[in-house]
């Protein structure tokens, strides 16, 4: 059941994505979250559909494998697009029942449920081809600059790493506990909610049992090596800019300024 | 008669995404009603996998697995469950511990499968005191006992159940020799009580070659050697070639043979072996005296 969470998910490929610095990626990711809010009519929604397309091409990541973390949104789609449909007020469409379709209505639905989709599909390209590893590298390096204001930046990075780390790990112990429990005739389907609820206890107590022993073994492990802190701290592998991520950040400049003008400017005519 | 039969049983993890990767392929197997049954295997074999499918806990990817008989995809949870007759030990099963105390935490099993409380109570103490855990330890939390105990209090678990089949995954995983051998002639004496047929996995070439009448050889999802211990450990060179090894006792005769002695090499245990010696020497000493 681990298996079918795709959010967090690094697929190993050798892509120019995948070759790009993690601060470029990061930077990219959050700009084209923000730029899906503008998308405000088709032409804008056309330029951000080829951005989307043009990257998740060049990842070289599986489209389908995207696709199976929007399961996890489904309801959330499903709810965002039922609501609003039947709830913005306007020309009227189609009545059903008491609710009433309106034009801006599906108008609205679906730009939501596109805004959505984009979101989580943006922002699982950038963990499907960055490893966690480098994800946090970056985020330290990119952030590093809160340092000035007492944010204690490498601190956050290596929780973050070792939280993202652990996911993985805490899955695979929460699968093999789950068997072990139900080759002793558990079950956790069936029942009403409290038998359910009680049903976890054989499953989280050993869980967290597992997730503490872990922590501690890792900690040791860190002190083992002289960890301690981020205080003269040298990189393995530095990051350093190149110029296919200059490349990087001029597309993406372009980019955020076309669809902001489109925005505002459309071509053709309203939708 | 055959308790469990497995058929043209495959199984992939991640079916239909990039990374599936084939656990099993295509196994034909029949375990024969209270036999012992060894799986050896170097990791990621597939042993796991396949303990998996015969208590229903993994559903093959194609093929079927009957017992005695029936189709165990068909069991559902509940009383009928096939866990209450294949029983399942997991590797380090002290780790699924949950109880408040020893005791309810084996009695967690029975209850599941439709025991009364009472009932479900002396299967755990009978179950707790065949594996050597007196009732003043009962009532205690799990995180008081050693890892031993521990151990055992987990088994206990299973044997509560009094499954017909008893699957061990490395059951001796990270104990020390004291207490391997001492939960080995344990679980022993247990099946010849229950008369239970088992089928256990372990990195022991020394344990398969002393306790079990057949023994299965799987390489890459395949059951690639299926005999005797004293025939699978024959081709040493092939068992090496796959990442395992020959018992401790053969690879000393072995060795004398190959350092120039007359010493035949069909030993499995340590008593054997001492055996052939002693015949080599006296062989020895005889043509020594004819001479």
């Amino acid at each position: 059941m681990g298996r079918s969470v795709t959010i967090g998910q690094y697929y190993p490929a050798d892509s120019p994505i995948h070759r790009l610095d993690p601060r470029v990626k990061l930077l990219g990711t959050l700009v084209f979250l923000v730029t899906v809010f503008f998308i405000k009519n088709i032409d804008s929604f056309v330029l951000a559909t080829a951005f989307l397309v043009l990257v998740i091409v060049l990842s070289r990541v599986p489209f389908r494998l995207m696709l199976k973390g929007m399961r996890a949104i489904l309801a959330i789609l499903v709810l965002t697009f039922v609501l609003s449909i039947f709830t913005v007020p306007g020309q009227p469409l189609a009545h059903l029942g008491a609710l009433t379709i309106t034009r801006e209505g599906l108008r609205t639905a679906l730009y939501m449920c596109m805004r959505l989709f984009y979101l989580v599909t943006g922002a699982s390209i950038m963990t499907l081809t960055t490893t966690p590893a480098k994800l946090t590298d970056g985020m330290e390096k990119g952030l590093r600059f809160l340092r000035v204001f007492h944010v204690p930046v490498h601190e956050i990075a290596m929780m973050m790493s070792i939280a993202l780390r652990f996911i993985p790990i805490l899955m695979d112990e929460l699968d093999r506990i789950m068997k072990a429990q139900k080759a002793r005739g558990a079950d956790f389907q069936s029942g009403g909610l409290i038998t359910r609820v009680k049903g976890l206890i054989p499953i989280l107590v050993p869980l967290f049992v597992s997730a503490v022993r872990k922590a501690e073994d890792l900690a040791n492990a860190m002190e083992a090596r002289c960890y301690h802190g981020g205080e003269g701290r040298t990189r393995m592998k530095p990051l350093v800019y190149g110029k296919r991520d200059a490349a990087a950040y001029l597309l993406l400049a372009i980019y955020t300024a076309a669809v902001i003008l489109l925005g505002i400017f459309p071509l053709s005519a309203k939708l | 008669m055959n308790i469990i039969r497995l058929e043209n049983v495959s199984y992939d993890y991640d079916a239909g995404l990039p990374f599936a990767a084939h656990a099993l392929k295509d196994i034909n197997l029949d375990i024969e009603e209270g036999s012992i049954v060894g799986l050896i295997g170097s990791t990621g074999s597939g042993k796991s996998t396949l303990l998996q499918q015969m208590n229903g806990l993994l559903r093959p990817t194609a093929g079927k697995v009957y017992f005695r008989g029936e189709d165990i995809a068909g069991r559902r949870s509940g009383a009928g469950n096939i866990c209450a007759q294949v029983g399942m030990v997991f590797q380090y099963p002290e780790n699924q511990l949950f109880g408040e105390d020893i005791v309810s935490d084996v009695m967690f099993g029975p209850l599941n499968i439709g025991c009364s409380k009472k009932e479900a109570w002396e299967r755990a103490a009978a179950a707790l005191k065949m594996l050597g855990i007196g009732e003043e330890d009962f009532r205690k939390s799990p995180f008081e006992l050693s890892g031993g105990q521990r151990r055992r209090a987990a088994i206990a678990g299973i044997i509560a159940m009094d499954p017909q089949v008893l699957l061990l995954d490395e059951p001796m995983a990270g104990l020390d020799a004291q207490g391997q051998k001492e939960l080995l002639d344990t679980i022993m004496s247990i099946r010849r009580k229950r008369k239970m047929t088992v089928i256990w996995s372990s990195h022991s070439m020394d344990d398969m070659a002393c306790y079990v009448q057949r023994l299965l050889v799987m390489h890459e999802g395949r059951i690639v050697r299926d005999g005797t211990p004293a025939q699978v450990f024959e081709d040493a060179d092939y068992l090496e070639s796959i990442g395992l090894g020959i018992p401790q006792a053969e690879a000393i005769v072995r060795a004398l043979k190959a350092a120039g002695a007359d010493v035949e090499t069909d030993a499995l245990t340590i008593g054997q072996a001492a055996d052939r010696i002693e015949e080599a020497c006296r062989r020895a000493r005889t043509q020594k005296e004819g001479a």
